[in-house]
């Protein structure tokens, strides 16, 4: 490989779906400064370099690494440690590293049941033979080795130490241009990186604060889902109209994006500034605009929101108080051989 | 009062919340009185069961507690006029979520108690200490879990040599 003098820059993909690379593409003609800022030594979806060429590098040598994807098998973490190790700059990067995000509802599950669904229970699966995954296989070259899976999903800062926390589903795109804007900066000494810890890319306050929509007293007699709302007012609150909106709990950044296109804000944003519990504070915040005080009717309408823990933690149970279900949890040694 | 069920080993821990103005002087009363509950329940005052946030009892479960007992002022009485319906709708959402959770309804209860009624928060005491006892220890992981895994577990070359 070759090297210059310029910062060294890796991005890696754990346990996610790849749209977080394309988010970073999406930067357009940015992308440039990035290249004349930083010289690229690994990133899988983006140039051809191996793990053996991170693993000759020095210690600390790489400036700015963008990890995004959670914990899900062992070979997840083992990247994140050798990319902490290599790190001056570690960045949680994308909703999955910073709060578990949709792999995390599986730790609703246990690893078993999930197998057991995957491989032999679900209507288009045919598998006779019951064929499971090994994490051990003798074959004729000589003996494979899989990584094991976690049986509960992680986030990236519960494995090793992140320096920032840089939230969505994906990052919305300007935000990264400048979040790598402000990190070129402080490389020239022109400008200060946030306390290490901080959420970086995004506001401080809700989606609600950036959400157009007029809110009035919230009186709910029904919950719908977006789809089965006859008519949307385009201009008032989308909770106001019995539509489990997200808005209240999540952080601000991206331009209330879907609530201004009349879908409910599903909390890719993370807890806003302050929040513990994200699903706590949704919770707290969806019975107390429930117009009915009988115990009857509240069920009723409480049924409008058929999976809960799915609506109030759909990308945050990772990173919840609970982190994942009892059935998840139970078995959990850090390290679970699936066979 | 003796702890009336089978499994002597296991002695639930309760939190139990308790509204300033009435629930928290049935406990008062309670004392007064010298009528006797086991000592599994830990209470904590808020000055309204408005004022429980479910982060509260997420808090309480992810600490180690077997199970969380709201207390309020009946319907009608609150001190706030309406926030005890507010801990009602919270209380029922709740346990909806906790359910999916893993964690058994029996473990989350939500009890009306005024100030006269010592006797009443007793029993609800005792009662909700001996369904728990039934339901066993919960022992939830998060927080004992939280410090990192040590890089030491990914050593699969080793572990492959181990397996050879």
């Amino acid at each position: 490989m070759t090297t210059n003098a310029k910062p060294k820059f890796a991005m890696y993909w754990a346990s996610s779906c790849g749209g977080c690379e394309i988010a970073v593409l999406n930067i357009h003609e940015k992308l440039l400064e990035v290249d004349e800022a930083f010289e690229v030594v690994f990133w899988p979806v983006a140039m051809d370099a191996k793990v053996k060429d991170v693993e000759a590098l020095p210690d600390q040598s790489i400036t700015l690494t963008l990890f995004n994807g959670g914990m899900r098998t062992a070979e997840n973490a083992e990247m994140a440690h050798l990319m902490r190790r290599k790190s001056q700059i570690l960045v949680a990067f994308g909703s999955c590293a910073c709060e578990g995000c949709i792999p995390g509802l599986a730790n609703l599950s246990s690893i078993q049941s999930m197998l057991d669904y995957n491989y032999s229970g679900s209507p288009t699966t045919e598998n006779p033979q019951d064929i499971r995954p090994q994490t051990n296989w003798e074959a004729p070259e000589g003996k494979l080795h899989l990584p094991a899976l976690f049986s509960v999903l992680q986030t990236l800062d519960q494995v090793v130490p992140v320096d920032y926390f840089m939230p969505g589903c994906p990052p919305e795109s300007k935000q990264i241009a400048a979040v790598i804007d402000l990190v070129v900066q402080a490389l020239h000494g022109q400008g200060t990186l946030p306390g290490r810890g901080a959420t970086i890319g995004a506001g401080l306050s809700t989606v609600c604060d950036e959400c157009p929509r007029t809110r009035n007293a919230k009186q709910i007699h029904k919950f719908m889902r977006v789809q089965n709302v006859q008519e949307i007012d385009p201009a008032l609150c989308l909770l106001e109209q019995g539509i489990p909106c997200n808005g209240p709990a999540t952080r601000s950044g991206c331009g209330a994006l879907c609530p201004n296109a009349s879908a409910q804000c599903a909390g890719c944003y993370g807890p806003a500034e302050g929040v513990i519990d994200y699903g706590a504070r949704l919770m707290s915040a969806f019975a107390s605009v429930i117009d009915s005080n009988d115990p009857v009717e509240i069920g009723h309408i409480l049924d409008g929101i058929p999976d809960p823990a799915g609506q109030f933690y759909r990308f945050n149970l990772a990173k919840s108080l609970l982190r994942a279900s009892k059935q998840a949890w139970i078995g959990y040694d850090g390290r679970q051989e699936d066979k | 009062m003796e702890p009336t069920k089978t499994n002597s080993s296991f002695e639930p821990v309760i939190i139990g919340f308790t509204c300033n103005w009435c629930s928290y002087r049935a406990a008062d009363m309670a004392g007064m009185a010298r009528m006797k509950y086991p000592t599994n329940i830990r209470l904590i005052r808020v000055m309204c069961s408005g004022r429980m946030d479910p982060l509260f009892v997420l808090k309480a479960f992810a600490s180690g507690a077997d199970g969380v007992l709201i207390t309020g002022c009946h319907p009608g009485d609150c001190h706030y006029i309406e926030q005890n319906y507010k801990a009602l709708r919270r209380f029922l959402l709740m346990q909806r979520t906790l359910e999916q959770m893993g964690i058994e309804p029996g473990r989350l209860k939500l009890v009306w108690a005024s100030a006269s009624e010592g006797a009443k928060f007793t029993d609800e005491v005792i009662k909700i200490i001996d369904e728990v006892r039934l339901l066993g220890p919960l022992n939830w992981p998060a927080g004992q879990e939280m410090e990192m895994l040590p890089e030491s577990i990914f050593d699969t070359e080793a572990a492959m040599e181990e397996e050879a």
